[in-house]
């Protein structure tokens, strides 16, 4: 069997668009909504939960024959507060200013429902190298939200990108005015709902009868 | 006491869990179609958390800290813990939850009933996790008002969640464009929900 075989390749590729984790099953929210107020930390953040879910996953795989069914929650749990604790420390040894600005929501990727999810779901009974790709894709299909949403608030809430003004002097001369909303939670979650009905639109399969 | 009440209102209503935080947001959103569940889940979470952040404050103050060891003896006055405080908070809470499953099981079984499968999820629930972290990185004075950092969390995330369910409930009689039903409607709810709680920022005692 290749290693990039049609099977792995829908693995890999699924989460992004079709079984988008944040858009379509629903998960990992949480953080989806928080960090997003800049560029910066939403990138940040989707690397960190890549690196995080990828790697769990194949650590589940490796062990998956040897973890007794009634204990596997607090395993997994283990697995993972092990891995977020070591993406914490990195963070705030390289990059602490964004890890300041994202302060505890590093810690909550380890109650990240994609991470547990994956590691239940698809950890458990599959090989160490389909558990990477699955985790890669799904961290990557939880990044590109994150990513979005991220380049429109900032964008649309202080005319900036990464830091770097965007928006013209000339274009406030004239009287355009940030929106202030856009840096205020509430409009996160406007965001994605945006981002839900063009997905939809699109993919009528996805659409809810109720 | 002045403190105790300040702590209490701007946990339930300036910080609020979803509105201010968009904590425990993936149960928030599953368990929201109808008002009896969600006001089970939602008592869950006060009760999870009116106990486990007070015992994660007592574990931080007296093991994890920086120098909190030190009623140990001289020797223990610098031990630094913090950087498994993670792992330490995810074990308590998971285990409390084996605990409290165990206990209402065995004593109260219809209650069991009303809150069944709510119990083990919620100890990935990222609202316990989240209140526990941020109890930690506003350094309470002491452990009682830790304990009413946790119930008002607790009541908050109730609030948002009951009202949540009210209204989707009333939903299904409303005419919702096709690509926007179900999820994408629940999250402009929730949006216009969180710009109402704005209001309450800014309020003190």
């Amino acid at each position: 069997m290749s290693l990039f075989s049609g099977k792995n390749k829908d693995i890999l590729l699924g989460p992004i668009s079709k079984k988008n984790p944040v858009v379509v099953q629903m998960l990992g929210i949480c953080s989806a909504l928080a960090v997003t107020a800049k560029l910066e930390p939403s990138i940040v953040m989707a690397i960190s939960v890549v690196v995080v879910i990828a790697f769990a996953n194949v650590i589940i795989s490796l062990i998956r024959k040897t973890i007794p069914n009634r204990i596997r929650i607090i395993v997994q749990l283990v697995v993972a507060a092990t891995l977020v604790t070591l993406v914490s420390e990195i963070l705030k040894a390289f990059a602490y200013d964004v890890s300041k600005q994202l302060s505890v929501f590093i810690g909550l990727i380890l109650t990240n429902c994609i991470l547990m999810g994956r590691m239940e779901a698809f950890g458990l009974s599959n090989g160490p190298w389909e558990s990477f790709l699955d985790g890669v894709g799904h961290g990557a299909g939880y990044g590109v939200i994150l990513i979005i949403v991220g380049f429109f608030r900032e964008l649309l809430g202080s005319g900036t990108l990464l830091g770097i003004q965007i928006v013209p002097q000339i274009f406030y001369d004239w009287g355009y005015v940030n929106n202030g909303l856009m840096i205020l939670p509430p409009m996160a979650l406007i965001v994605i709902a945006v981002i839900i009905w063009i997905h939809r639109a699109r993919n009528k399969d996805l659409q809810e009868e109720k | 006491m002045q403190e105790i009440l300040s702590t209490l209102v701007s946990s339930v209503f300036v910080e609020n869990m979803v509105f201010a935080y968009y904590l425990g947001m993936c149960s928030y959103l599953a368990v929201s179609k109808n008002v009896k569940t969600a006001l089970g889940l939602g008592l869950a979470v006060t009760f999870f958390l009116v106990f486990t952040v007070p015992i994660n404050f007592l574990l931080d103050n007296y093991v994890l800290k920086e120098g909190a060891l030190s009623w140990l003896g001289e020797g223990f006055a610098n031990v630094d813990l913090s950087f498994i405080s993670l792992i330490i908070f995810i074990t308590v809470i998971a285990s409390f939850g084996q605990l409290v499953e165990m206990i209402i099981e065995q004593f109260m079984p219809s209650l069991q009933a009303a809150l069944g499968i709510f119990l083990p999820l919620l100890c990935i629930n990222c609202a316990i996790l989240g209140g526990v972290l941020f109890m930690q990185q506003k350094a309470f004075a002491n452990v009682g008002v830790a304990t009413v950092y946790g119930l008002g969390s607790g009541i908050g995330w109730l609030l948002a969640i009951v009202g949540l369910a009210a209204i989707r409930e009333k939903l299904g009689y409303s005419d919702v464009p096709k690509p926007l039903k179900g999820l994408g409607i629940t999250f402009i709810i929730t949006g216009l929900m969180g710009m109402a709680f704005m209001c309450f920022s800014g309020l003190k005692i």
